[in-house]
């Protein structure tokens, strides 16, 4: 196993893998209407391995500005986490969070700079979200998962992006991306970057029984 | 008409004449600029990481900074670029995120300038600029012919290095 790379993923743990990013994103979903009080519905998630090359596009364009959540990940499951959405969609649940209070324009907000104000509402909803992610995944294999405190990131998709790419990028040369879309009264797309390291890949795939 | 060809995450791409390339959203990755002034032949690497011989799984070589480089040169002389006359220009390496802790993942922007660095240095390719570090990404324009590199970042002005 000390020589698994992302290719080598057979479909079976490809599977397992799925389903956890499907029960983390369900549970993710669960957090957030509770916190902006309000339905929350999702869609089933997709989960891609991509080319390093891809990613970007995925997200809407290597260039195109994103906010990010990122934490480091220790316990167990040793790695890290990346949470990633559009600064519109950032923009809808501060917002929704506040209640209104800072009115942010959500049609044009390319320009807008977010307060401090706004980046720690922005860093509560990421720590929210992320937890809930992992809380499942440690409910569901039993390992003892303890999330650092998230870092907030407002930059281009692919500066981003090429944070956790780096890390798949030693093992191989692809990437696991769990794509979540969320919709209250809008739709907001949030992508998952799970990256546990190779160690623990084998110990999060033996806790479920495939191994 | 000319054309900007785009290079993708550990990517590399050459060009000549009018055309450009470019890379968006370099973060901890690294685009290194190289061209010979005397053709106006060139080419951009976009690295993710330094060191092709720290991993086994070295295969995907524009991924690096010491096998991209080399590859990236070796094309521009295929192309009719002169070995002795390259120069080069960098930028990125940003540490997008600010851990204050351990691991060398976190400084592997950094790592990534110093590998570019010194793989430059060896191939005796002197680096006319850069724009390296800090904590924002950046998206980057080169044109051969001319040698200029253009940088932009979210919020701050356009430059040309």
């Amino acid at each position: 196993m000390k020589d698994l790379s992302m290719e080598e993923l057979t479909s079976q743990y490809f599977d397992v893998l799925k389903e956890l990013g499907n029960i983390g994103a369900g549970n993710a979903t669960t957090a957030l209407a509770q916190m902006i009080d309000c339905k929350v519905d999702m869609s089933v998630p997709q989960v891609k391995l991509l080319e390093f090359k891809e990613i970007g596009a995925i997200v809407g364009g290597d260039d195109q500005i994103m906010v990010s959540i990122y934490l480091q990940v220790e316990g167990d499951v040793e790695g890290s986490m990346m949470f990633i959405l559009s600064k519109s969609a950032a923009a809808h649940l501060v917002n929704k969070l506040m209640c209104g209070m800072l009115g942010i324009d959500e049609k044009n907000v390319d320009d807008y700079t977010f307060g401090e104000m706004e980046c720690s509402a922005i860093k509560e909803v990421g720590n929210i979200i992320t937890g809930a992610y992992l809380n499942a995944l440690s409910g569901l294999t039993n390992l003892k998962i303890y999330p650092s405190v998230p870092q907030l990131g407002i930059d281009m998709a692919g500066a981003l992006l090429s944070v956790p790419a780096v890390e798949f990028g030693v093992l191989g040369d692809k990437i696991l991306l769990i794509q979540t879309k969320f919709s209250d009264e809008i739709d907001l797309d949030g992508y998952f970057i799970l990256i546990p390291e190779v160690e623990s890949y084998e110990k999060i795939l033996t806790a479920l029984g495939v191994m | 008409m000319s054309e900007i060809i785009k290079v993708g995450m550990a990517d590399l791409k050459t060009c000549s004449g009018e055309d450009g390339v470019t890379t968006l959203g370099l973060g901890s990755c690294v685009g290194i600029a190289i061209r010979d002034p005397g053709t106006g032949i060139g080419g951009l690497a976009h690295i993710m990481l330094p060191d092709s011989t720290e991993i086994k799984n070295n295969s995907n070589r524009p991924k690096f900074a010491d096998t991209g480089i080399e590859d990236l040169v070796n094309q521009i002389v295929r192309l009719g670029g002169n070995r002795s006359r390259l120069v080069a220009k960098i930028a990125g390496g940003a540490q997008m995120f600010a851990f204050g802790n351990k691991s060398d993942m976190i400084r592997v922007g950094e790592r990534n300038v110093l590998a570019s660095k010194k793989k430059l240095s060896e191939l005796k390719i002197p680096i006319l600029a850069e724009d390296t570090g800090k904590n924002y990404g950046r998206t980057v324009i080169f044109y051969p012919k001319s040698g200029e590199f253009y940088i932009r970042s979210v919020g701050m002005p356009e430059k040309v290095i």
